[in-house]
């Protein structure tokens, strides 16, 4: 009898320990959550750490799908091909048509660079970089890339697929960094309309197709081609990025150039401009002392 | 009789399958699938993992492996740190502590509780990233994920259940 009370003392104090973690954790998990959003820093150091250490795992992992997608890819496009082949043909002849254009364009342009004596824009520099990691979530559109710090990606830089513009890295570790895609909730991109060179900012809200926002009068229509602006010396002007998809309610949607599911390398770009970084919050003034006048501060100041 | 080391280390080493099947689940969906429109809705697989090892065997995958799992997947997808972490926990504890009503059931009404489960944890993981972000994030994709998250749960819990028997029967 004595025994059977230890062993029930003994179970309601295991229960009590149990109820205890469980709490405790919760309550670092709303901790974590509150310091993710006053040290920005800090949150961001430890997250690429972790991130760091999962990618070679990561690495590996994304290899075989890689390669299953290529042969399920192979398999489609053969069953296409007639099709595909009428299409591209025709593309051909268009483009044809565009090349003797650009040809024509770009012999005036050279003529008018040299009477202008404009300096041309200084080579980028960039790097390759491999799509380690993508969990698909409806609460966010970001990637992993196997690149980081040593490979010379830093953050803020433009990521491009091809020509186009995909989104900008995010966060840098040492061997791995974050790509945070344009249709992204928190992705703020500016942009023009190429044709009107009407500005605008691209905002991503986790849908396929981002919105258009802060556009400045100028009538826009589906099919206008949409490219970055020059705008706060993020990226250089004109890189493509889509086309306006729909215009609905005054709401307009961009229909980007890029396919998320497609993407296997990118090319992390560095134009030697400032990138989209971050808005910096303002230093904290300086507190005053309680009852001291305004001018005598101003003063002391000076 | 005390069992011998090698027993032990047995024994030790098939208590780890839970964490390390979860474990696994979460790479998997860090995965790139290469799939068109996939990849914004992927469904949340560890949940599922975590779900079913706090109904079946709450002392292999308890509430700190839960968070555990949850953190990385917040690492990893970029969800502000401790969202997924706080929602996988709750999962956790809510399955466990209503387990004695699960065991025995037929599979459907395991399914309508995970549906009920996962429904409130989407909802949540949506409320607190809008509230994190400052911005409320489109509700259609998150709707769309919870019902791939539904459709997926019947061949989850084979592979689980054939997991479980095949490591876990008697220990």
């Amino acid at each position: 009898m004595k025994q059977s009370g230890a062993v029930g003392r003994f179970a309601t104090l295991r229960l009590l320990a149990q109820r205890f973690a469980f709490v405790s954790l919760v309550v670092a998990a709303v901790a974590l959550m509150i310091v993710g959003k006053a040290d920005v820093l800090l949150v961001e150091r430890t997250r690429t750490l972790v991130a760091d250490a999962l990618a070679p795992v990561l690495d590996v992992m994304s290899r075989p799908a890689a390669s299953i997608a290529e042969v399920v890819d192979s398999v489609r496009e053969l069953a296409s091909l007639r099709a595909e082949n009428v299409r591209l043909r025709a593309e051909n002849a268009r483009l044809m048509h565009w090349q003797t254009v650009a040809r024509r364009l770009e012999a005036e342009t050279s003529v008018l660079h040299d009477q202008l004596n404009v300096i041309p824009d200084p080579d980028p520099s960039f790097v390759t970089a491999r799509v380690i990691g993508d969990v698909g979530s409806a609460f966010g559109h970001s990637m992993l890339l196997g690149a980081g710090n040593r490979d010379g990606v830093r953050k803020g830089l433009a990521v491009l697929s091809g020509e186009v513009l995909v989104g900008h890295v995010a966060e840098v570790g040492e061997r791995s960094s974050r790509l945070l895609l344009l249709t992204d909730i928190n992705a703020r991109i500016p942009v023009m309309l190429e044709a009107s060179r009407t500005r605008a900012i691209l905002a991503g809200d986790n849908r396929e197709r981002p919105k258009l926002n802060y556009l400045a009068g100028a009538p826009v229509a589906a099919g206008d081609r949409v490219v970055t602006s020059s705008s706060g010396a993020a990226f250089p002007p004109g890189i493509p990025i889509g086309v306006v998809g729909s215009v609905t309610d005054g709401i307009i949607r961009v229909e980007p150039f890029v396919r998320r599911h497609e993407l296997e390398f990118v090319t992390v770009v560095d134009y030697g401009l400032g990138g989209i970084l971050p808005f910096d919050k303002p230093p904290v003034p300086e507190r005053r002392r309680r009852g001291a006048p305004v001018a005598a501060a101003a003063g002391a100041e000076n | 009789m005390k069992p011998s080391v090698w027993v032990r280390l047995d024994a030790w080493v098939r208590h780890l399958v839970p964490f390390g099947v979860t474990l696994v689940l979460l790479l998997l969906t860090a995965v790139p699938t290469h799939l068109p429109g996939f990849g914004a809705v992927a469904p949340m697989l560890p949940l599922m993992g975590v779900y079913y090892w706090a109904i079946y065997r709450p002392d292999l995958l308890p509430a700190w492996a839960a968070f555990l799992i949850g953190l990385l997947y917040d690492v990893i997808a970029g969800t502000p740190l401790g969202a997924v972490a706080l929602v996988l926990l709750l999962v956790q504890g809510v399955a466990a502590s209503q387990r004695k009503f699960f065991l025995g059931k037929s599979f459907i009404v395991t399914w309508w509780a995970f549906g009920l489960l996962a429904g409130g944890a989407t909802g949540l993981t949506w409320v607190l990233v809008t509230v994190l972000n400052g911005r409320a994030a489109d509700a259609g994709p998150v709707i769309f994920e919870y019902l791939l998250m539904l459709a997926l749960f019947p061949l989850m819990t084979w592979t689980l259940a054939r997991t479980q028997m095949a490591f876990l029967k008697d220990v």
